[in-house]
């Protein structure tokens, strides 16, 4: 079958910085895909790539059957990819559920009762309810990546790509998240997931894909590629510190 | 008895002032926008009301139907026509535009109305008065200072209870996430500022009603209009509101003491409070 997102040749360089060299991968809809890479990989920029906020050098990048390689941010959001940031981005200075509403109504369509229905529905499985009233702004890292997620989720996405959402967390909270994570994905949304929490990736994804300095290095099943001596090597010392 | 006779007209008085100051302040609080050039918006609002009311005969109050549409129309057009373009990082390039909107709105009420004063005339509202506990009224300060309690919990309303005031606040906050999100920027800001207009609309219909204008009188209205802004603390609608109060009692104190001291009064209660509060009485709590 046809691949749902897929990335064919995509290189982007700054100067002489290569930030995505070649890249190419298939993402099957419905699946769960997990990234690795050291920092400064490129896994990031891959994302921006991904939603439009990068435009590559180079290369195609198709989505649910549409060429979106030259599409606008706004365009591909509609179009059903959503992302969380892995320094979370809430419109501060608004409540939690405003946050949640504007994702509903201009990246996921939705207007009126049936965007609040929907809201309250995502918060309450983001576990983020009881705060819907509180200012993002004061929100904890844990309320924050949380929220990174609801507006994420909020706007319906086909395509959820989250950026190291588990970063920075304790145990038990990176616990709830993965639950909730794999919810989702039990429900058949596709999604890419950065992460540099490994064991939360293993507890998740299908496949995983590792990057460096731009490149595609490995890909296949998560065992069998974290036990690879290329993995082994590159990985020494950053599961340490996650 | 006198005294409180002087608070109460300073504080209809305030009422207009607030109305001059709202959508200075709705458009500094969506999309960061010094607008030199409100004041003669104003101006130039009071003399479409004008026309209207020569041309058709209508009160003054009902050429607001009119007059307020055509304004926030031309706001959505100067939006995204002009002013978009001159939004970035660097502040100094609306402050010129506007300027250069300023001189261009002057000049052109000058060459089409003449330098002559005008006025609208608003019938036996102009006169009107209500009498209680010893204080007698003007009913059209008190329906100025009514329509600007209204109109400020108006876009009250429309920031905090709407998707249009959501879409306002969120384009503010951070506006690269909310781009990402699909909201169109300068769309979002031609709505602003067509919300404005049809504000400074108001305004200028309430101020020609009150007293006689002329094309050059828009600074002195873009004066008030930013004291009171920085008085009730920017961003803040509520405190606009008691800025234009506390600059409108300011004044009619000031008078009360020496005629020529209105608005030296006014002016000097603006710079104490600027000394004491920087930022204004009731600034906006950011989370």
């Amino acid at each position: 079958m046809a691949a749902f997102l897929q990335l064919d040749q995509v290189s982007k360089a700054f100067g002489a910085v290569t930030v995505a060299d070649a890249l190419s991968f298939d993402v099957p809809s419905g699946e769960a895909l997990g990234v690795i890479g050291p920092n400064g990989a490129g896994k990031t920029s891959m994302f921006n790539l991904i939603t439009g906020t990068l435009s590559p050098t180079s290369g195609r990048i198709l989505f649910d059957g549409q060429d979106v390689t030259r599409s606008s941010a706004a365009k591909r959001c509609r179009a059903g990819m959503a992302r969380s940031f892995q320094v979370p981005q809430p419109f501060s200075g608004m409540t939690v559920f405003e946050n949640a509403m504007i994702a509903a109504t201009q990246a996921g369509g939705m207007h009126g009762r049936t965007a609040e229905q929907f809201c309250l529905e995502v918060l309450d499985q983001t576990e983020l309810l009881d705060r819907a009233n509180t200012l993002a702004g004061g929100l904890t890292l844990l309320g924050r990546k949380r929220l990174e997620l609801t507006r994420a989720l909020c706007a319906r996405p086909k395509l959820l790509m989250l950026d190291e959402i588990a970063g920075g967390l304790t145990d038990a909270e990176c616990g709830a998240l993965i639950q909730t994570i794999r919810d989702i994905h039990a429900r058949g949304v596709t999604i890419i997931w950065i992460e540099h929490v490994v064991h939360a990736l293993l507890a998740v994804v299908d496949r995983l894909i590792v990057i460096d300095f731009g490149r595609k290095i490995a890909e296949g099943a998560p065992r069998a590629i974290m036990e690879s001596p290329e993995v082994q090597e590159i990985y020494l010392g950053i599961e340490a510190d996650a | 008895m006198e005294w409180v006779n002087v608070v109460v007209q300073g504080t209809l008085l305030g009422g207009l002032y607030a109305l001059f100051a709202a959508g200075l302040s709705l458009i500094f609080g969506v999309m960061r926008l010094v607008n030199i050039a409100h004041g003669d918006l104003i101006v130039l609002g009071a003399y479409l009301g004008l026309s209207v009311t020569t041309v058709l005969g209508l009160h003054p109050l009902l050429a607001l139907i009119l007059v307020v549409p055509v304004m926030a129309g031309f706001g959505y057009v100067l939006q995204r026509g002009i002013l978009n373009q001159t939004l970035g990082k660097d502040i100094l390039p609306p402050l010129l535009v506007t300027f250069g909107l300023s001189v261009i709105i002057q000049n052109t009420l000058l060459e089409t109305y003449s330098a002559d004063p005008q006025k609208m005339n608003a019938g036996a509202l102009e006169t009107a008065s209500v009498s209680a506990a010893g204080l007698s009224v003007g009913l059209l300060p008190l329906l100025t200072f009514g329509t600007a309690i209204a109109v400020i919990a108006t876009l009250q309303w429309i920031f905090y209870r709407t998707a249009l005031g959501r879409a306002f606040r969120a384009t503010s906050d951070n506006p690269e996430i909310a781009q990402l999100m699909g909201l169109n920027r300068r769309h979002i800001f031609g709505l602003a500022m067509a919300l404005a207009l049809g504000v400074t609309a108001i305004a200028g219909i309430m101020l020609g009603i009150r007293t006689s204008f002329d094309p050059s009188i828009g600074g002195g209205r873009l004066i008030f209009g930013f004291e009171a802004v920085i008085i009730g603390g920017l961003g803040n609608l509520w405190g606009t509101l008691a800025g234009g109060v506390i600059l409108g009692v300011a004044q009619t104190i000031g008078a009360k003491i020496d005629p020529g001291w209105q608005l030296l009064a006014g002016h000097l209660a603006f710079l104490v409070i600027l000394a004491l509060r920087p930022n204004g009485l009731f600034p906006r709590i950011d989370g």
